[in-house]
C-alpha cells in the first residue's frame, strides 16, 4: 500500500477493468497507471470504452469487475472524499442556460468543502467579461472553458476532461491547452481523452491507446512515435517528418472507419 | 503554488478539512445555492410566470364576471302568432318582467325553440280559454319556463291567488359559483406548479446530462431534490396570497376558516403534489416523455377532483375513487375552511389522503430515481 505522501504514488490505478452493456463489451480486462503530475491521455477510436473508462474511474459508473484505485482511495469506501478531490468535466453536459457564468461556478463552489475563489477561477478560465452573461449566449469555447472552470473550483487534485477540446476553433482549442498545462504545472494531474493526436502530443506526458476495450499500447508520444516502422507506412502523402502520432494511431487501430 | 496536502489521511485531519464548510456563509451554503438556482430558473422563464400567477387570476376573474349574481335570469320564451287567444296571451306575458317574449308564426317558431333561443313555446289555443305549451321537460331552465309562463297567462286571465305571499332577497357570500370556484383553482394551480416545476425541471436536468454531471461532485441528492421541495414552498406563499387575496378583495370569498389552517393544507397539498411531481420526473429521459406522463396523472384529476364543477355530478359507484384522488381531499379541504370555517379535526380524513400521496409517492420516487 503506497502512503498519499509519495509523489511517486499513482494517482490512478486500473487493473483487469471489466463493463458490458447488454448487447457490447464496453472494457473488457484494462489496465492503467496514472502518475501523479501526469498529464496522461486516453486515445481510442469511437467506442473504444474510453468513456466508459473513464466514468468508472469518475465513480460514475460501476464496474462489472476489476479494481481502480483513485488518489489511494476506492470509490467502495471512499466516494464522499474522492468527489471532494476529483474534477470532472463530461463530454455532453449542457449547463443550465438561465444561470449567469458566476451563478454557475458559485453553485459548483457551494458543493465542495475546499473550494477555490470563484472569482479566481473566472479570471484563470479568462471568463472576466462574460462573468455576468448567461449560459446559453456563451460561444462553444466559451462553455466549454466554463466547463472546465466547473471541474477547478472545487480545487481538484485529479482532473478527469472528456474529449475537452471536441468542436472548438483552433485559438479555443489553445486556450484550452494552456489551462490544462498551467493545472499540470501545479503538480496535479490529468486524465484526457482526445481524438486530436497533436493535442495528445503537445498536452500528454503518456498516453494509452485504446481498442476493443483494452489498451494496446502505451508510453510517451515520443516512445510510440519511435516504435513505429517507417518502412512500413503508407508512401504515398510526401512527408517532412518521419512519423507523427497519428501513424501509431492508424497503425494500431487500423485504417475502417467505425461507428460510435 | 499551495502547501496543500492532496487528501487528509487521519480522521483529525479529515474533520479538519470540514471546518471550512461548516463555517460557511449562509448564503454559500449548497442548500441556499440550489435553492436560488430554482428560483432563478424559474423567474428566467416568463412563461412559467405566467402559468403559475397572471392566468389562475385571470380564469378567475373570466369565470367570476361570467358567472356573476344579476338577480334573477331572464326566461326567454316564445309565442306563436296567429289564433284568436294570442293577443291576449301576448299581453299577459309583456306584465311579467321577468320574462322576454318573442313572437313568432308556426315555423319559424319550431326553430327559435330546437336552436334554444327560447325555451319553450307556448301555443294559444283555437279557443280563448285554452294554451299549449312545448319544451324540454328534462332542462331545468325549460320547467321553470312553464311555470313562470303558466303562472302569468293564468294572472292575465284573472287567477286570483288564495295566499298572499311576500319575498325577502338575499345574497349569501359563499354559495356563489365564484366562492366554489376560487378553491378549486387553487387546488388545481398547487397540483399544477408542483407537477410541473419539478417534472420538467428534473427532466431539462437529466436530459442535458447536468444531473449525472452533479453526481460527480459532493453535492447531496437529498438537498437537491429538498431544494426544489423549499423553492415551492416559497412560491407557493406567492400563489396562496395572490389567487386568495384576489377572489377575496374582488368578488368577496369567504374566508371563514382559519388562515394558520388553510395555510397548512397548501403547504401539505404542495409538499405531497411536490412528492407526485418527483415521480412522474423519476424515470423519464425527455420533457417530451414527461409531458405525457404529466397529463395522464393530472387530466383525470382536472376532471374528477371538482375544480370547475362539484364532483358529486359523477355517479355514486365512483364516489369513493373521487374521494381517493389527492386533489379531491385537497380541493375538499380548501373548500371547508374557506367556506364552511371547519375545523383541522373535521378535515382530518382530507389531511390523511393528502399525506399519504405524498409520503407514498416521495419514497416510490427516491426508489426509482434515475440519478444519471
Amino acid at each position: 500500500m503506497v502512503t498519499p505522501f509519495d509523489n511517486s504514488a499513482p494517482a490512478l490505478r486500473v487493473r483487469g477493468l471489466r463493463k458490458a452493456y447488454d448487447d457490447v463489451i464496453a472494457v473488457d480486462g484494462l489496465d492503467l497507471q496514472v502518475q501523479t503530475g501526469e498529464c496522461f491521455g486516453l486515445l481510442g477510436p469511437n467506442g473504444a470504452g474510453k468513456t466508459t473508462t473513464i466514468e468508472i474511474c469518475e465513480g460514475l459508473l460501476a464496474a462489472d469487475s476489476g479494481s481502480v484505485e483513485v488518489l489511494g482511495r476506492r470509490w467502495e469506501s471512499d466516494a464522499r472524499d474522492l468527489r471532494e478531490l476529483l474534477g470532472i468535466q463530461l463530454q455532453d453536459t449542457q449547463l443550465s442556460e438561465k444561470l449567469t457564468v458566476d451563478e454557475t461556478l458559485t453553485l459548483f463552489q457551494s458543493f465542495y468543502r475546499e473550494a477555490r475563489d470563484v472569482e479566481e477561477v473566472i479570471n484563470q478560465v479568462e471568463l472576466e467579461e462574460k462573468r455576468n452573461s448567461r449560459v446559453g449566449a456563451l460561444s462553444g469555447g466559451q462553455k466549454q472553458r466554463l466547463a472546465v472552470a466547473c471541474a477547478l473550483v472545487g480545487n481538484p487534485q485529479l482532473l478527469f476532461l472528456d474529449e475537452p477540446t471536441t468542436g472548438l476553433d483552433p485559438v479555443a482549442r489553445r486556450q484550452l491547452w494552456d489551462l490544462i498545462s498551467k493545472f499540470q504545472a501545479e503538480g496535479k494531474t490529468i486524465v484526457l481523452t482526445t481524438h486530436y493526436m497533436e493535442e495528445a502530443e503537445r498536452l500528454c506526458d503518456r498516453v494509452a491507446i485504446v481498442d476493443h476495450g483494452h489498451v494496446i499500447a502505451m508510453g510517451t508520444p515520443r516512445d510510440l512515435i519511435d516504435s513505429v516502422d517507417v518502412s512500413r507506412l503508407p508512401p504515398p502523402e510526401p512527408r517532412t517528418t518521419s512519423a507523427t502520432l497519428e501513424d501509431v494511431f492508424v497503425s494500431l487501430t487500423g485504417r475502417t472507419l467505425r461507428d460510435e | 503554488m499551495s502547501e496543500r496536502i492532496p487528501f487528509p489521511i487521519t480522521d483529525e485531519m479529515a474533520r479538519a478539512e470540514m471546518k471550512p464548510f461548516r463555517r460557511r456563509p449562509f448564503m454559500k451554503r449548497s442548500m441556499v445555492q440550489l435553492t436560488l438556482v430554482r428560483f432563478r430558473e424559474f423567474i428566467r422563464e416568463p412563461e412559467a410566470v405566467f402559468w403559475t400567477f397572471v392566468f389562475p387570476i385571470l380564469l378567475a376573474a373570466g369565470l367570476g364576471i361570467a358567472f356573476r349574481q344579476r338577480g334573477p335570469d331572464k326566461v326567454q320564451v316564445g309565442v306563436v302568432t296567429g289564433t284568436p287567444a294570442s293577443a291576449a296571451v301576448i299581453q299577459s306575458l309583456t306584465r311579467d318582467s321577468t320574462l322576454v317574449v318573442s313572437t313568432y308564426d308556426d315555423s319559424a317558431a319550431a326553430l327559435a325553440l330546437r336552436t334554444g333561443k327560447v325555451a319553450l313555446l307556448v301555443v294559444p289555443g283555437s279557443a280563448k280559454d285554452s294554451v299549449h305549451y312545448v319544451y324540454d321537460r328534462g332542462r331545468s331552465e325549460a320547467v321553470n319556463a312553464r311555470l313562470m309562463v303558466d303562472r302569468a297567462v293564468q294572472t292575465g286571465a284573472g287567477r286570483v291567488d288564495a295566499v298572499r305571499a311576500t319575498d325577502t332577497y338575499v345574497t349569501e357570500a359563499g354559495s356563489r359559483y365564484i366562492d366554489f370556484l376560487i378553491p378549486g383553482l387553487l387546488g388545481m394551480n398547487l397540483m399544477g406548479s408542483s407537477i410541473w416545476g419539478l417534472g420538467f425541471s428534473i427532466v431539462t436536468a437529466r436530459s442535458k446530462k447536468l444531473l449525472k454531471r452533479f453526481m460527480a461532485t459532493p453535492m447531496s441528492r437529498a438537498q437537491y431534490l429538498l431544494s426544489y421541495l423549499c423553492s415551492r414552498l416559497v412560491f407557493l406563499i406567492l400563489e396562496v396570497v395572490t389567487l386568495v387575496g384576489f377572489g377575496h378583495w374582488a368578488f368577496g370569498v369567504p374566508l371563514r376558516g382559519s388562515l394558520a389552517l388553510l395555510f397548512l393544507i397548501c403547504v401539505l397539498a404542495a409538499v405531497s403534489f411536490g412528492g407526485l411531481g418527483l415521480l412522474t420526473a423519476s424515470r423519464a429521459r425527455t420533457t417530451e416523455a414527461v409531458s405525457g406522463i404529466m397529463n395522464f396523472i393530472m387530466l383525470p384529476m382536472w376532471i374528477f377532483s371538482g375544480v370547475f364543477f362539484s364532483s358529486a355530478n359523477f355517479p355514486r359507484m365512483v364516489q369513493p375513487f373521487i374521494k381517493l384522488l389527492p386533489l379531491t381531499a385537497v380541493n375538499d379541504a380548501l373548500r371547508a375552511n374557506m367556506l364552511e370555517g371547519a375545523s383541522f379535526a373535521a378535515l382530518s380524513s382530507q389531511m390523511l389522503v393528502i399525506l399519504v400521496w405524498g409520503v407514498v409517492s416521495f419514497f416510490a420516487a427516491l426508489k426509482l430515481f434515475r440519478w444519471r
